[in-house]
């Protein structure tokens, strides 16, 4: 018989048992009656010689290996019977639970989801990552994009490895409805069988696609054909016009595909422009992605590519020397998403502490409230084992039904939480309540129970039975006293941690907030265009057309000024060039580097720049006169200290061979952020016209400009009007990303922002339980010294004087605790510091104030029940004992 | 005069007894006494767990069969398992009886 199934027919087998051992006896007083004794003396032998029928049952019992399962159950059932006696303390208990458990839920979900899940391929652990490395820095690092003849190389050459390459893509789709922009991404044509996708119709590119002049044909993705071609059954061979260009559709990806973010158009890889393709000293943005082939593994697979990087070094020595191939496992690119969970993560894990410490307190006072049980129970014969797994029992028995609350409310919050998360949250889709949130949430009960349960349980008794059993069990011994204290000085010490956090990092939002962005923020559009792909292809067209889009958005009504430009003021996207002050340059590596800007003649007014020295462009900055730029005044006082730069001379290589005369100085605009910019290595700001762009870069400049314009009433009121202005001849002109200055300025601060509002709840959260915490200790140790202030009183305490004694007790204790979180919320500001830009070290000012508030809510707590005691009649206190 | 049992006999004493043929727990305990012609002494009662723990390692079987007397009894009887561990069990007993008993002869012969 099974072990299960003897603990399944555990009735049938006490049933049988009882059977057997009767069968004996009565054989036995037969036998004894057979040999001639009397009937009554019979029963007695047999049953004397027999012995102890209940030991014998309990030591078969034991035989049976089921002991510690009915003990279970016994316990099981008398913790659900006490619990049910004292609803208040179980809801309490369990409440405390649920929530420290939710939230340290939610935000495992969300870290498991974002951090932990593999990718959503097939056998995402034999996927690798490629990228150059060279042995030598640039200012950009020493890793690389892929060049594409180097990626063929590889891909014909390192036998352990299944490589696929793409890039981003994506442009105006046009053809059938409103011309919209679509992201995407360039493909090689074996992408979707190296990573594993079938398709949810059609096929992949086939290998002569993936080449210059192959047919155009395009994938596109489950969502674009739901919305734009509203799910049609027949879309394979429709058309899809994409920035000008037809393409027959080939497939369509299955729903919820990613490949570093959305993208919902994909067209083969190699029939981008040859002349990209073709030059090793290109790195056109390539990534490379493999499979690991059955039986390689990672470390063939780098020995191979070491070996093809470096016979590449020697055969294209101008492109390739001290340059090699490197293979790394491919991980789900998140950002810097993580630093942000973590800290929360770690928050969260504060307030579950307290919640803790809040059960423990509460168990321990129970236990304490049922020593005399307990100890009656000993004293009957219960081992110490025994009484100290009934404890556990009904700690972890709080700790599962909490923790099964806490997974509900998990489920329910998550997907609020992500909703409120600053930003898109990269790889929400995989936030999801799985098997490993619930383990991790039955994990979690079960450590929290052996938290809470311990202190209670080492209270079982063992000695000095008869002791504890005449005394009254009205005392709390100094060793349970002690206990009870050191909870309040860790829930207060954790509570001061997380208040100061939140102070600190409000304080830094205030701040932050306050910086002058450098630019106006307030009425101003700004919002990236496509131009017509028709006009792209000659750059004198291209420059007709902007001017006259620029035309056009000035006579929109609400409009005052219009602008193009590049790259946007606190939107994520640069353009970083090595500049020096004379025409004797240093080695591209060695130069400073700047961050410059492309715009026309108004984006000074646009964006409100206030000029400090010279003029800002204007109509006569065209090709034909002498180059020039502006520069802020960062760049002015490091490179040309005190002399005034107006009239001086600068020299960048990447825009043009002459020197540029600088015109015109600037105020210092926080490109990367209210947050970010003073901690950014590159600071320094160029401005140059857009007119004096030469013309091989119109066409690439052209692709990534945007339009800024500024207005009279609310921005987003001219978007209508202004989009239907600049359609545009051929009403394929699209505006995407529409965005105010004032949202961007403020998405800047929006980690700092979302940080703060749940430091702040959590730190509410944790004070709200310290104080209760507090409270509840205190109410049970005044409570257990009823007798004692009794008997103050009667020899002449007055109110007053018992008040101050007890307050005085918990003050004490609130100190200790105080102490020690302070010290932690000086270690934990140091993270912060760390781990948020713009954050500083935590001000004694703000330390002080959330001092004072946790001192405040604490003596809150502790009147109650001092002032209850302060009211005691002397009589009934006495009489109690 | 009565000796105790040596630990772990009693299981291999009972294996042996089970070995004979399907017998119940009383039955068991009156042979354990002939056999042994009392010398033996086992308290009556203390036969069962050490019958249920054989049950439950697999060395015995019970079913619920009607006595010559017609009550309804447990009746023990050897597994595969059981009778190969008799088999060992009893192999083992005897070798070291005979190197108990040589032991005991050489120290007398020293004298």
């Amino acid at each position: 018989m099974s072990w299960w199934s003897r603990v399944w027919h555990r009735r049938r087998l006490e049933h049988q048992l009882h059977k057997e051992l009767q069968f004996h006896v009565d054989q036995y007083t037969a036998d004894l009656i057979d040999r001639g004794l009397d009937p009554i003396e019979a029963e007695r032998r047999a049953r004397l010689e027999f012995g102890g029928v209940e030991q014998i049952k309990e030591q078969c019992r034991d035989a049976r290996g089921t002991r510690w399962f009915d003990d279970l159950v016994l316990d099981v059932r008398y913790t659900l019977r006490s619990l049910r006696k004292r609803a208040g303390f179980a809801a309490v208990a369990i409440g405390t639970v649920a929530l420290g458990v939710g939230a340290a839920t939610v935000m495992f979900t969300v870290v498991n989801g974002v951090l932990l899940k593999p990718l959503a391929y097939a056998d995402p652990s034999r996927l690798v990552a490629l990228h150059e490395e060279t042995a030598y820095s640039t200012q950009f690092g020493n890793t690389w994009a892929f060049a594409y003849p180097n990626y063929l190389d590889c891909r014909s050459d390192v036998r352990a490895l299944a490589l696929t390459a793409w890039r981003v893509g994506g442009g105006i789709v046009s053809g059938s409805g409103d011309p919209e922009y679509a992201p995407g991404f360039q493909i090689s044509s074996n992408l979707f069988a190296v990573l594993g996708v079938r398709l949810d119709r059609g096929r992949a590119f086939l290998d002569e696609e993936d080449r210059p002049g192959g047919a155009p044909v395009a994938i596109i993705s489950h969502r674009l054909w739901q919305r734009r071609y509203a799910a049609h059954p027949g879309i394979i061979g429709e058309r899809l016009v994409l920035d000008g260009t037809s393409y027959s559709i080939v497939g369509v990806t299955p729903d919820g595909f990613q490949l570093a973010g959305d993208g919902d158009v994909f067209t083969p890889l190699g029939q981008a422009p040859p002349a990209q393709l073709r030059n090793r000293g290109l790195h056109p943005g390539i990534r490379v992605w493999g499979r690991l082939q059955v039986d390689a593994s990672l470390r063939d697979a780098q020995a191979q590519l070491t070996v093809v990087g470096r016979r590449l070094a020697e055969q294209y020595r101008d492109s390739n020397e001290r340059r090699t191939f490197v293979a790394s496992p491919l991980r789900p690119d998140v950002g810097n998403v993580s630093s942000t969970l973590w800290l929360l993560f770690g928050a969260v894990f504060l307030v579950l502490l307290i919640a803790c410490a809040n059960v423990a307190s509460l168990l321990l006072a129970r236990a304490v409230a049922r020593h005399r049980e307990l100890t009656l129970r000993a004293a009957l014969g219960a081992g110490r084992g025994r009484l100290f797994r009934q404890c556990f029992t009904e700690s972890a028995m709080l700790a599962v039904i909490g923790g099964a609350l806490g997974v509900l409310l998990a489920a329910v919050a998550v997907q609020p939480f992500i909703a409120l998360w600053p930003g898109e949250l990269p790889r929400a889709e995989q936030v999801q309540l799985d098997w490993h949130v619930l383990l991790f949430a039955l994990v979690l009960s079960l450590v929290s129970s052996v938290l809470f349960g311990l202190a209670p349980a080492l209270r079982a008794p063992a000695r000095q039975l008869e002791h504890v059993l005449r005394s009254s069990g009205r005392t709390v011994r100094g060793s349970s006293r002690a206990l009870h204290n050191a909870f309040v000085v860790s829930e207060v010490a954790l509570a001061i941690v997380l208040l100061v956090s939140a102070g600190a990092l409000g304080r830094t939002l205030i701040r932050l907030s306050s910086l002058d962005p450098g630019v106006n923020r307030q009425n101003v559009l700004v919002t990236r265009m496509a131009l017509s792909p028709a006009t792209l292809i000659d750059p004198a067209r291209t420059r007709a057309t902007w001017n006259d889009v620029l035309e056009r958005a000035r006579h929109v009504p609400g409009v005052q000024a219009a602008a193009i430009v590049d790259t946007v003021p606190m939107r994520p996207g640069n353009n970083q060039l090595g500049y020096w002050t004379s025409g004797n340059l240093p080695p591209s590596n060695q130069q400073p580097i700047a961050l410059a800007t492309s715009v026309s003649k108004e984006y000074a007014k646009v964006m409100g720049l206030s000029l400090s020295a010279g003029r800002f462009f204007d109509e006569h900055d065209g090709p034909t006169s002498i180059p020039v730029v502006i520069i802020d005044d960062v760049l002015a006082r490091t490179a040309f200290s005190d002399a005034n730069p107006v009239g001086r001379k600068m020299w960048i290589p990447n825009l043009g061979e002459g020197p540029f005369e600088i015109v015109g100085v600037v105020g210092h605009v926080r490109h990367w952020g209210l947050a970010s910019d003073d901690q950014s290595t590159v600071r320094a700001q160029i401005y140059y016209p857009f007119a004096q762009l030469p013309d091989r870069f119109v066409r690439r400049w052209s692709e990534l400009m945007s339009i800024a314009v500024r207005t009279s009433v609310p921005p987003l009121n001219v978007v209508e009007t202004l989009r239907h202005e600049l359609r545009g001849s051929t009403g394929d002109q699209v505006l995407y990303e529409v965005r105010t200055l004032d949202q961007l300025a403020s998405n800047s601060l929006a980690r700092a922002r979302f940080l703060l509002m749940l430091f702040g709840v959590f730190a509410g959260v944790a004070l709200g339980l310290a104080c209760i915490g507090i409270y509840g200790v205190l109410s049970f140790l005044t409570n257990e010294r009823v007798p004692e202030i009794g008997a103050r009183m009667a020899i002449g305490a007055n109110a007053g004087q018992v008040l101050r004694l007890v307050v005085g007790q918990s003050l004490r204790v609130i100190a200790t605790g105080l102490a020690a979180g302070t010290l932690a919320a000086l270690a934990a500001g140091r993270l912060l510091e760390q781990q948020i830009d713009g954050m500083r070290a935590t001000e004694p000012s703000t330390l002080g104030a959330m001092i004072a508030v946790l001192v405040a809510a604490a003596m809150l707590a502790t009147y109650i029940p001092a002032r209850r005691a302060s009211r005691l009649d002397v009589m009934t206190a006495l009489r109690q004992d | 005069m009565k000796t105790d049992l040596p630990q772990g006999t009693l299981d291999l004493l009972i294996l042996k007894i089970v070995a004979l043929g399907p017998v119940h727990g009383y039955a068991i305990a009156q042979r354990l006494q002939q056999v042994s012609r009392d010398v033996v002494q086992v308290p009556q009662g203390s036969l069962y767990p050490a019958l249920h723990r054989l049950e439950n390692r697999g060395l015995l079987v019970a079913d619920w069969k009607d006595t010559d007397r017609g009550r309804e009894a447990k009746f023990y009887r050897l597994t595969r398992k059981g009778r190969a561990q008799l088999e060992t069990e009893s192999a083992s007993w005897q070798r070291l009886s005979q190197a108990v008993g040589l032991i005991l002869k050489l120290s007398e012969g020293a004298e």
